[in-house]
């Protein structure tokens, strides 16, 4: 880690990989465990974290499977601390079966998960396939996780620090839906104090620490009794998804006001797409973009209103999938966009878009 | 007027909804009494299994985290590092410690966490109906080895003790059974052990417990304190794997 404090405030300017920068915002923002199992393009996390967190006297594991990580986050949230475990896609699929438990139970955690490519093994890519299995619950069961997408090693830290807010905040799971591009990427970026997103946080009276002096607590996911017991607490869980919904929808839009096309795209994909868009602009063309920072709750309140604002413009979905997100923008714009003017440009197979190929995407669609 | 043996305190029900010569009630209510002996009631954190006991909260008083099935050792292991003044029990049977979570078992024993495990060993999965578990004898009718199992393509039933007993950080594994009223008292004397060893520090400690499932094995309650005695017995044998101070 090169380290520049020439802000001379207490923000250090250094260079580092998503994945690193990742780690340190978890030990920043409080997180006292850490389970880690080992799979590219995500290791360097683990590697940072084993030789950070003995530095502070946290607690770090490697555990003996993804299973086993995610069941050590399901154990050490329940005993109420904050808690951190990362893995890339197959991993993470290993890890559904957790998280459906961690959902249920209603424990707050963070996930991260930089996506290569699949199904199977795939390849060590960057990929955004992950897209559903992160949006729709992923595991068994009527859940949803916070997902926030980093496009920068700036936002893996900030958003890292915020996920763990959002998590104990609203007591739901929160991913941090990377890719190996930005996981791997080393570019500079700030490190910040943390500050809570929020001025008080619930009281984590439900956590497991021994009932003295109080009734037992049970950390639990099986409700037989009373029948409807289940449906009461997906109704409960429901009603804090809106609530999310309502609350914590963010995206960031570049060029909207008056285009002919607009690309909707995120993660180290609208990075591409945007120098390919500036490329546009600067030969007169009207094209901007829309970028969800949040896979879930999903921003269809902001995209609904540029599509409003741009009446008449294309949309164009660029993803390092075969078409995932698209589904989430084409149900947002239903009403709005006829379908024809959805486009999509996809890659699949862990290959990520260059900006020639963007740009000539772009340019074909704005010759018809 | 003399009281000889009461309720435990930690236990919070005179019934349960265990089967007729079902062996859980036995094992909790040597837990109760051991946990009141040692004064842990307030200290515990019990993790509940997949199974017949998956309801162990609503028969006994203290903290409790229910487990996906096999993984109650992975979440005691993050229990037991956050928290490791308070005292951390595992509660296994043998489909969830010998089959479904067998790495997790092994991992968290080979790392020496201080936590203390019971292991339930009746031979079959008692709450689908008495499938064959890893730890079905041969020869022996379940549900789904409805011929009896075979050495041939079902394998022989795993010795977790002897298997444990390899991995040097394990420091206390042995065998009871409750088919008797010697048995039990030898097993709560187990139980004991098993728990004093975490208060100590000393590190891994586990008892397994051969017992009964009547209506999983088909067989009267009677009948199936004969099966222990007769036959897991000879297959699973009663004593001490491992004890290191």
């Amino acid at each position: 880690m090169a380290a520049n404090n020439s802000t001379g405030s207490d923000t250090v300017k250094v260079l580092m990989k998503g994945n690193e920068a990742v780690g340190e915002a978890a030990i920043k923002a409080g997180c006292i465990c850490y389970f880690a199992y080992p799979i590219t393009p995500q290791t360097e996390t683990p590697e940072y974290l084993a030789k950070r967190m003995e530095e502070e006297n946290l607690i770090f594991l490697q555990a003996e499977s993804e299973l086993a990580a995610i069941n050590m986050v399901y154990g050490a949230s329940a005993a109420g601390v904050r808690v951190m475990t990362s893995s890339s896609s197959p991993g993470i699929s290993l890890k559904q079966e957790g998280l459906s438990y961690i959902a249920g139970a209603e424990l707050p955690c963070v996930i991260v998960n930089v996506v290569r490519g699949g199904p199977g093994l795939g390849n060590i890519e960057a990929s955004q396939a992950d897209y559903f299995q992160s949006t729709r619950g992923g595991g068994h069961g009527d859940y949803r996780c916070i997902t926030l997408a980093p496009n920068s090693v700036q936002e893996c830290y900030d958003m890292t620090m915020q996920a763990f807010d959002l998590s104990d905040y609203y007591r739901v799971p929160a991913i941090i839906q990377n890719d190996g591009i930005i996981g791997q990427l080393v570019e500079p970026f700030e490190i910040r104090p943390y500050k809570p997103m929020f001025e008080k946080f619930p009281p984590k009276d439900w956590a497991l620490t021994g009932c003295a002096g109080r009734k037992p607590n049970v950390v639990r996911t099986l409700y037989l009794n009373p029948p409807d017991g289940l449906e009461q607490l997906n109704r409960k869980l429901d009603k804090r998804y809106k609530k999310i919904h309502d609350e914590v929808r963010w995206s960031e839009e570049f060029n909207c006001d008056s285009a002919d096309l607009i690309i909707v795209a995120y993660g180290s994909t609208s990075r591409i797409a945007k120098s390919a868009i500036k490329r546009h602009n600067q030969n007169g063309k009207k094209v901007g973009m829309f970028r969800p920072k949040t896979l879930w709750p999903w921003p269809d309140v902001e995209l609904v209103k540029i599509a409003q604002k741009n009446k008449g413009s294309k949309i164009l979905v660029i993803e390092m999938s075969t078409g995932q997100m698209l589904e989430d923008v084409q149900l947002s714009l239903m009403d709005i966009v006829p379908k024809t003017d959805i486009l999509f440009y996809g890659m699949g197979g862990g290959w990520n878009p260059t900006p020639d190929l963007i740009y000539e995407k772009i340019s074909e669609i704005l010759k018809k | 007027m003399n009281i000889i043996k009461t309720q435990p305190k930690s236990i919070t029900t005179d019934s349960t909804k265990y089967c007729p010569g079902c062996g859980h009630g036995i094992v909790l209510r040597l837990i109760g009494e051991v946990v009141d002996e040692l004064g842990i009631r307030e200290k515990m954190i019990l993790t509940a299994p997949v199974g017949c006991s998956v309801i162990l909260y609503d028969y006994i008083s203290c903290d409790v985290v229910e487990c996906a099935h096999g993984r109650a050792p992975a979440i005691g292991t993050a229990i037991k590092r956050v928290h490791p003044d308070k005292f951390v029990l595992l509660y296994q049977g043998d489909g969830d410690l010998a089959a479904i979570g067998t790495a997790e078992i092994i991992h968290a024993a080979n790392r020496g966490e201080n936590m203390s495990a019971i292991f339930v060993n009746n031979a079959v999965y008692g709450m689908t109906g008495g499938q064959m578990a890893p730890t079905t004898l041969i020869g022996q009718r379940t549900t789904t080895s409805p011929f009896g199992r075979t050495i041939k393509g079902m394998g022989k039933p795993i010795r977790v003790c002897e298997m444990l007993a390899t991995l040097e950080e394990t420091k206390y594994l042995e065998r009871t059974s409750i088919h008797s009223v010697r048995n039990i008292n030898k097993t709560k004397l187990a139980i004991r052990k098993v728990f004093q060893n975490q208060l100590n520090g000393i590190g891994f400690s586990m008892v397994e417990i051969l017992s009964m499932c009547p209506v999983g094995w088909r067989l009267s309650p009677k009948d199936a304190t004969q099966f222990i005695e007769e036959r897991m017995t000879n297959y699973f044998p009663l004593g001490v794997y491992k004890n290191t101070e």
